[in-house]
C-alpha cells in the first residue's frame, strides 16, 4: 500500500500546523497545553501530591506515582467510602465509579519516576538500631511481625496491595502511624496496620520514621512480585487477586 | 362568684378550642386516609415489574439517601443533615428485623403517599413525601416488588438526633397540617402528555424541590411547584433556580442538551458538581431519554422568574486577581475563560459564575472536583482543590476577577464570604 506524496504533505502540514498551534497555545498560557490524556484529567490530584504525583515539598501529602496499583485503588475506595475521614478526598472522589478508581490507581502505579534523596539520619546509634530491628525483625515477645515481611525485603513493597516504605517523607510516615494509632486512618478490616501501629510505643513510631525517611531508594526500585513466605498477619486490603480489591 | 364562673367559663372555652385545633391537626393529618384492608398474599414479581420497579425507585433518586457511603444498597444509615437536627434514612432491604421485610404493599403506598410508617407512625418530612405522595399507586407497588426482591441486610436503623420540640409527632402533626396534604398527580389535558410525564417525575419522583426551593424557619418548601432556587440547609451549596434566565433555566437550550447533562452530567452550556452529581450518579443516568426529555419538556416549559435584569458590576477586575488566574486557573480554563469543550467549563458568559449566589463558586475553588463518572462520560477531568493553597482573601480577589472579566458582570465576592463558606464546609 503506498501513500500519495500529496496525502502525505498535507498531513505533514497539518501535523505541523497543530504543533505550532499547540507551541502557542502553550507559550500564551504558560503551560502545557491541553492533551485527552490520564495526566490532563489527573491535575486533580497533582495539584496536592505534586507534579505527575511526586509529592509535595511539605510532606503532608504523599507520593503516590509507582505505588502499587491495589494499594492506590484501596486507598481511593477508603477514601470514597469514608473509612479514611478525610473530607477534601472524599468529596473530591464521591462523584467516581469503580471503574475509574481503578483506571486512577493503575495510571498513578504506571508513573516510573526518580525518588528525591533521602533525608540525612540525625538519629543516635542506639536508637538506629531499635529502628533497624523493628523494621528487618519486628519483636516476637509483642506479637509484631516484622515491616519487611509484607513490605518486602527491600522495603519497596509488594504488588498489588503493599506500599512501599521507603522514599517517604518522615512526617508523613509519623501521620500514618499516628492516624492508625488513634483511628483516623481505618482500613478494610482487619486492619491488619491499626493493630501493628497500636502495638508500637510512641517513640518506637518517631525512631522507625526517621530510620525509613533516611533509607535510599535503590535506582529501579520496584515492589517485588509477590510475598516471599506468607503474611504474617491478616489484612482486609489484601486480597487473593488484584480483582478482589474490596468494595 | 361571677369571677370564678366567669374564669371557669374562659378556661372552659379554652380548652374547647384547644380540643377543636388538636381535632383539626388530627383530620388535616388524616384526611383522604383509607383505613388498610387485610393483606393479601405477595403474587411473584415478574421481570417486567421489577425493572419498572427499579426504574422508578432511581427516579426517586431513592439510594441518594438510603445508602450510607461505602454501606449496603438501600440499607440506610446515612445522615440527613438538617437545621433541626440529623434524621437517619431507614433500612429498604428486606430484612424482616431492620427493614422492609414484614411490610405489606399498601403499607408502602401509605408511606409515600401519607408519610407514615408501617405502625402509623408520621414520617419526617426530609423523607419527600410531600412529593412522593404524587406517586400513582401501580407505581408505589412496582416500587414496592423491586425493593423486596433486593438481598436483606440486617441494619438496624438509627434514632435521629432532633432537639424537642421537633423530635415529638405532635410537632410533626402541625407540621403536617400546616404544609402536607396528599394529593395524586392528575394529568392537565391543555398540556402535551410529554410535559404532563415531566411534571410527574420532576414533581413527584424527582423531589426536585426538595433541593430548588427555598424553606422557610420550619424547613418547608414554597411547594412542589417551586424551582426558584435554595440554599441547601447545612450543606451550603446553592440549588440554582430552574425558572431563572439567571441561573438555571433551560428554557433557551436545545432538549437535547437538557438531557445529556441529566444523563451524563456535562453538556455545552453546564457541568453538574456538588451535591446535583449525586442526582446524576444515583438517578438521571439511569433514566430512560423519553423521560428525560419530558423531565427537560417540563422544565423548558417553567415560567421565568427571578432578577430579569442586568446587575451592575460593582467593580472592575483587579490586578491581584488576574495574576491569580494566570498562576492557577489559565491553564485549564483558558485565556478569555473559554474552558475546553467537554473537559473544562467555560467561565465567559457561565450563569455558575455570575449568578447572585457565590456559594458553589467557592465550595468549587476550596474543595475542587470532578464533574459525576457516567457511562456518558466515563472518564472525567477534573479540577484540584485550591483550600491549601489559596487564603480567603485570594480566593475572594480571583473569583471577583473571574465574574467581571470576558464580558461576565457580576458583583465581587467578599473575603468574609469565603471564609463564611470555608467555616461551614470544614
Amino acid at each position: 500500500m503506498t501513500k500519495s506524496p500529496r496525502r502525505l504533505a498535507a498531513r505533514v502540514a497539518a501535523r505541523l500546523t497543530l504543533c505550532v498551534a499547540a507551541a502557542t497555545a502553550a507559550s500564551a498560557a504558560g503551560a502545557a497545553p491541553f492533551e485527552d490524556t490520564m495526566a490532563q484529567r489527573m491535575l486533580a490530584c497533582t495539584g496536592c501530591h505534586g507534579p505527575e504525583g511526586r509529592a509535595a515539598p511539605d510532606g503532608y501529602y504523599p507520593r503516590i506515582a509507582g505505588k502499587p496499583a491495589g494499594y492506590l485503588l484501596n486507598q481511593l475506595l477508603n477514601f470514597r467510602d469514608g473509612r479514611r475521614p478525610y473530607a477534601l478526598m472524599s468529596n473530591l472522589l464521591a462523584p467516581l465509579n469503580d471503574a475509574y478508581l481503578r483506571e486512577i490507581a493503575a495510571h498513578f502505579a504506571g508513573l516510573d519516576l526518580p525518588y528525591p534523596a533521602p533525608a540525612t539520619l540525625d538519629l543516635p546509634a542506639a536508637d538506629r538500631a531499635l529502628a533497624a530491628r523493628l523494621v528487618a525483625e519486628g519483636d516476637p515477645a509483642r506479637g509484631l511481625p516484622a515491616c519487611t515481611a509484607c513490605h518486602g525485603a527491600t522495603m519497596t513493597g509488594t504488588a498489588p496491595f503493599v506500599p512501599g516504605l521507603i522514599g517517604l517523607p518522615r512526617d508523613y510516615l509519623n501521620a500514618q502511624l499516628g492516624a492508625w494509632r488513634n483511628g483516623k486512618r481505618v482500613a478494610q478490616a482487619p486492619d491488619c496496620m491499626a493493630a501493628i501501629a497500636n502495638k508500637l510505643a510512641p517513640d518506637e513510631v518517631g525512631r522507625i520514621s526517621s530510620w525509613l525517611a533516611a533509607q535510599p531508594v535503590p535506582a529501579g526500585a520496584k515492589p517485588a512480585a509477590g510475598f516471599a513466605a506468607p503474611p504474617p498477619i491478616a489484612c482486609g486490603g489484601v486480597a487473593a487477586s488484584a480483582d478482589q480489591a474490596p468494595r | 362568684m361571677t369571677l370564678r364562673r366567669t374564669l371557669r367559663n374562659a378556661g372552659l372555652a379554652a380548652l374547647a378550642a384547644l380540643l377543636a385545633l388538636a381535632g383539626l391537626v388530627a383530620w388535616l393529618n388524616l384526611r383522604g386516609e383509607e383505613p388498610l384492608g387485610p393483606t393479601s398474599p405477595r403474587a411473584p414479581a415478574g421481570a417486567e415489574l421489577l425493572a419498572r420497579g427499579e426504574m422508578l425507585t432511581r427516579a426517586g433518586d431513592c439510594a441518594g439517601c438510603h445508602t450510607a457511603r461505602g454501606g449496603h444498597f438501600y440499607a440506610g444509615g446515612r445522615a440527613i443533615e438538617t437545621p433541626f437536627g440529623n434524621v437517619f434514612a431507614s433500612n429498604l432491604t428486606p430484612d424482616a428485623e431492620t427493614g422492609l421485610g414484614r411490610w405489606s404493599a399498601d403499607e408502602f403506598w401509605r408511606a409515600l403517599h401519607h408519610g407514615r410508617s408501617k405502625s402509623g407512625r408520621l414520617l419526617y418530612p426530609a423523607f419527600p413525601y410531600p412529593n412522593f405522595t404524587r406517586v400513582g399507586r401501580a407505581d408505589a407497588d412496582a416500587m414496592f416488588a423491586y425493593l423486596q426482591s433486593l438481598p436483606a441486610v440486617a441494619q438496624p436503623n438509627r434514632e435521629p438526633t432532633l432537639g424537642f420540640p421537633f423530635n415529638t409527632q405532635a410537632a410533626l402533626a402541625v407540621w403536617r397540617a400546616l404544609y402536607f396534604r396528599p394529593e395524586v398527580h392528575v394529568d392537565d389535558p391543555g398540556r402535551p402528555a410529554e410535559w404532563n410525564r415531566g411534571a410527574y417525575l420532576v414533581e413527584g419522583l424527582g423531589h426536585c424541590n426538595a433541593c430548588h426551593s427555598a424553606r422557610n424557619v420550619l424547613g418547608a418548601t414554597r411547594g412542589t411547584l417551586d424551582l426558584q432556587g435554595g440554599l441547601i440547609p447545612v450543606q451550603n451549596w446553592y440549588a440554582p433556580s430552574l425558572s431563572s434566565p439567571r441561573e438555571a433555566s433551560v428554557a433557551a437550550w436545545p432538549k437535547r442538551e437538557v438531557v445529556q447533562l441529566l444523563k451524563t452530567g456535562i453538556a455545552p452550556q453546564g457541568f453538574v458538581m456538588g451535591p446535583m452529581s449525586e442526582v446524576v450518579v444515583n438517578s438521571t443516568q439511569y433514566l430512560s431519554d423519553a423521560d428525560l426529555a419530558a423531565m427537560a419538556s417540563y422544565l423548558q416549559a417553567l415560567p421565568p422568574a427571578g432578577e430579569l435584569e442586568e446587575p451592575a458590576a460593582a467593580r472592575a477586575p483587579s490586578a491581584r486577581g488576574a495574576a491569580l488566574y494566570k498562576d492557577h486557573c489559565v491553564a485549564c480554563h483558558g485565556e478569555r475563560g473559554e474552558g475546553v469543550p467537554a473537559a473544562y467549563p467555560a467561565l465567559s458568559g457561565s450563569r455558575a459564575v455570575t449568578m447572585r449566589s457565590t456559594a458553589n463558586l467557592v465550595h468549587i475553588v476550596l474543595e475542587g472536583g470532578f464533574p459525576p463518572a457516567t457511562s456518558g462520560n466515563p472518564r472525567p477531568f477534573g479540577m484540584p482543590p485550591f483550600a491549601p493553597v489559596l487564603q480567603d482573601a485570594d480566593v475572594a480577589e480571583l473569583l471577583s476577577f473571574v465574574r467581571a472579566s470576558w464580558g461576565n458582570r457580576a458583583a465581587p465576592v467578599s473575603a468574609l464570604d469565603v471564609a463564611r463558606h470555608r467555616a461551614a464546609g470544614s
